[in-house]
């Protein structure tokens, strides 16, 4: 094109562009307003509850376990740890985050090897995987019963760091088998295959392309893990043995104990449990950003 | 005998994954030493899993595979010395081009500042050293293919193995990549065995193509051979460029046998060595597309020639040259290529009447 034809050419087309991108002269319709209105109410519905417990918590000495809000201090904060009436709370938490991280290794590498099963269908591959899945169906406090009537049957003491654990793995694994599911469904079997190609064994396949390459996943299957466990009501309930995990405790708690140190309790659960997400997400994009940063330095 | 090592033989190849239907049914295939040897057929024909039986991903049901003169039926990729390049590439996302194409020599055990030394050299040599340190989602689709290629390069295999490399280029990048594969295959002076469902490409670029359908090898040879003499209907077919008309044989003599096709006068074609007819027997023949001239009823056609009635069903402009659809010789889908300058001056038009000539000499039985 010469200089002249590009003289031409440049203003019809800044034109052409000018009128594609702009904006429409009417403003949004009247459903985006309901719709925005509808999420506004689900937000509320979601979060509104949680909220008040938290609202709740940091009232002062007279505080009640109803609004409204009596004064602003740390008080039941405090109470929590240094009051014995409220129960065992230190403890119970010990309990139930040493049982999380037992029942999330589980889950992670159990689930980690179920995804790697699923890379190809196998003869039966549809029962077990409905098998896997279907304990998610069964009623959670039935089948605490279940397992504490047999193990009562077989004469076994059940204990939150044994029949807890297997009652807690019914309700992760599914969980974590699915979110593998969906990890592994992006997963590039000609990643492996490569890696054989270019001479690597079965173990440094492993090692250097699959588990890399999935490690985001494995932390999305652990958060999993962890949260369900830490919170796990209905399948601890029968089958903790003695000595309570937090949930119990706390559901323990809103039987005796009549003070707002309740709320801050959950406060406390609550933030533990979003610190443990923020980790989880921190690590996964951590491990993206070391990759995508790799770059400059080399 | 020395083969060299890059010779390849399939002897008596059968592949079946269910026990019933073989995907490969029966495979015998000489490949010399640093040849460039497109497998081409439809999707499903068998060509990508002959591809992956001589890489070492599946295993023959039955049948050898040798390369260099020896079996290599059960070695695991690296002791065959064969590379593959993977039809999406299979780049590991998670390392940069360097580590990428440095991953063979990380596996043997191989120190950093040593494996980097042969991969900053490999990625010289493919201009890629700029690219270096990206991740392959940073990359165009062409700058992926050449960190394939040089990744799969650095094992020094003596043979590459490409399952469909130019898939997934776009049409200009493709033709400019296809001459990348070959100059590298050039360089590298190793057998390239290509796989590919595109005829174009595949004649493009092969020293020996191999026609392939339901797990057979229909033809294989020279790139000209297969274009200008398919064996069989399948292949001309195939490989386009051919009309293929059916009819009967009416008459044999010494040099020609006489076909009635289903509609006009006979149609004389010359004997092929190797192919026996009878009068009665069916047959079909092609005709090359640019073999084939249009000429005004009412003309003379030249002697020697074959010349049907036929009607124009649609004309398409190529360039170079142009497309007239005809309806002749019993076939609705009659193709003449005609030379732009030729056709332009005397055009022919839809709906007109033509008579459909070529020489006598230039047609071909088929199997």
């Amino acid at each position: 094109m010469t200089a002249a034809e590009h003289a031409i050419a440049a203003p019809v087309s800044r034109a052409v562009v000018a009128h594609a991108i702009a904006p429409r002269s009417s403003g949004r319709p009247w459903t985006f307003y309901a719709l925005c209105t509808v999420f506004v109410f689900y937000v509320l519905a979601l979060y509104g509850p949680m909220i008040c417990i938290y609202i709740l918590s940091f009232q002062d000495v007279r505080g009640g376990l109803v609004f409204p809000m009596k004064g602003l201090s740390l008080h039941w904060f405090v109470d929590l740890f240094t009051q014995v009436r409220t129960g065992d709370v230190k403890g119970a938490f010990e309990r139930s985050v040493k049982l999380a991280a037992i029942v999330t290794v589980a889950t992670v590498i159990f689930s980690f090897l179920a995804g790697l099963a699923f890379r190809r269908s196998f003869p039966g591959d549809g029962i077990v995987f409905y098998l896997m899945i279907g304990s998610l169906v069964a009623p959670g406090l039935v089948l605490s019963i279940g397992v504490g009537l047999l193990l009562h049957f077989i004469g076994i003491e059940g204990s939150w760091y044994t029949s807890a654990v297997g009652a807690q793995l019914s309700w992760t694994l599914p969980f974590g088998v699915l979110v593998m599911f969906a990890v592994m469904s992006r997963f590039d079997r000609a990643w492996e295959e490569a890696a054989y190609d270019l001479g690597a064994s079965r173990w440094q396949a492993m090692r250097l392309i699959v588990i890399p390459i999935l490690a985001p996943g494995l932390v999305a299957v652990a958060l999993f893990g962890f949260t369900l466990s830490y919170d796990e009501f209905a399948r601890t309930l029968q089958t903790a043995g003695s000595l309570n995990t937090l949930p119990l405790e706390i559901w323990t708690m809103t039987l005796n104990v009549t003070s707002p140190s309740l709320y801050a309790l959950g406060t406390v659960t609550t933030i533990i449990s979003f610190a443990i997400i923020a980790i989880c997400l921190g690590t996964i994009a951590t491990i993206q950003k070391r990759r995508a940063s790799r770059a400059p330095t080399g | 005998m020395d083969l060299g090592p890059g010779h390849i033989e399939l002897a008596g190849v059968v592949k079946s994954f269910d026990g019933f239907i073989n995907a490969v049914d029966g495979v015998n295939l000489k490949i010399p030493d640093g040849a460039y040897c497109c497998l081409l057929g439809p999707s499903g024909c068998g060509k990508t899993t002959i591809l992956r039986m001589i890489a070492g991903h599946e295993d023959p049901t039955t049948g050898e595979i040798l390369i260099g003169g020896e079996n290599v039926v059960g070695l695991p990729p690296v002791a065959r010395r064969t590379a593959m390049m993977f039809q999406s590439y299979a780049l590991f996302p998670h390392l940069t081009v360097r580590d990428n194409i440095a991953f063979a020599l990380r596996v043997r055990g191989l120190s950093k500042a040593a494996r980097y030394r042969t991969a900053d050299a490999m990625m010289e040599k493919v201009r890629l050293t700029d690219f270096a340190d990206r991740l392959p989602a940073q990359l165009s689709g062409g700058q992926q293919q050449r960190v394939a290629l040089a990744r799969a390069a650095i094992t020094e295999p003596r043979v590459l193995l490409l399952d469909e490399p130019l898939s997934a280029l776009d049409e200009h990048l493709r033709v400019q990549m296809r001459q990348e594969l070959r100059a590298m295959q050039r360089d590298l002076g190793i057998t390239f065995i290509h796989v590919t469902h595109t005829q174009l490409e595949a004649i493009a670029l092969a020293d020996l193509v191999v026609v392939m359908d339901k797990g057979k090898i229909r033809q294989a040879g020279p790139a000209r051979d297969i274009y200008d003499s398919p064996n069989d209907r399948y292949v001309a077919e195939f490989l386009g460029g051919q009309n293929v008309l059916s009819g009967q044989v009416r008459t044999v003599n010494g040099h020609h046998a006489e076909v009635a096709a289903l509609a006009g006068s006979g149609i004389r074609v010359p004997l092929t060595p190797g192919i026996h007819v009878d009068a009665g027997d069916p047959i079909a023949i092609a005709v090359r597309r640019d073999d084939v001239e249009l000429v005004r009823p009412g003309k003379a056609p030249a002697a020697d020639t074959v010349a049907l009635a036929g009607k124009v069903t649609g004309v398409e402009y190529q360039g170079y040259f142009v497309k007239v659809l005809l309806d002749a010789g019993g076939s609705a889908d009659f193709v003449a290529y005609v030379s732009e300058r030729k056709f332009f001056s005397d055009p022919v038009g839809i709906g007109e009447a033509v008579l459909v000539t070529w020489p006598i000499e230039v047609a071909r039985l088929l199997r």
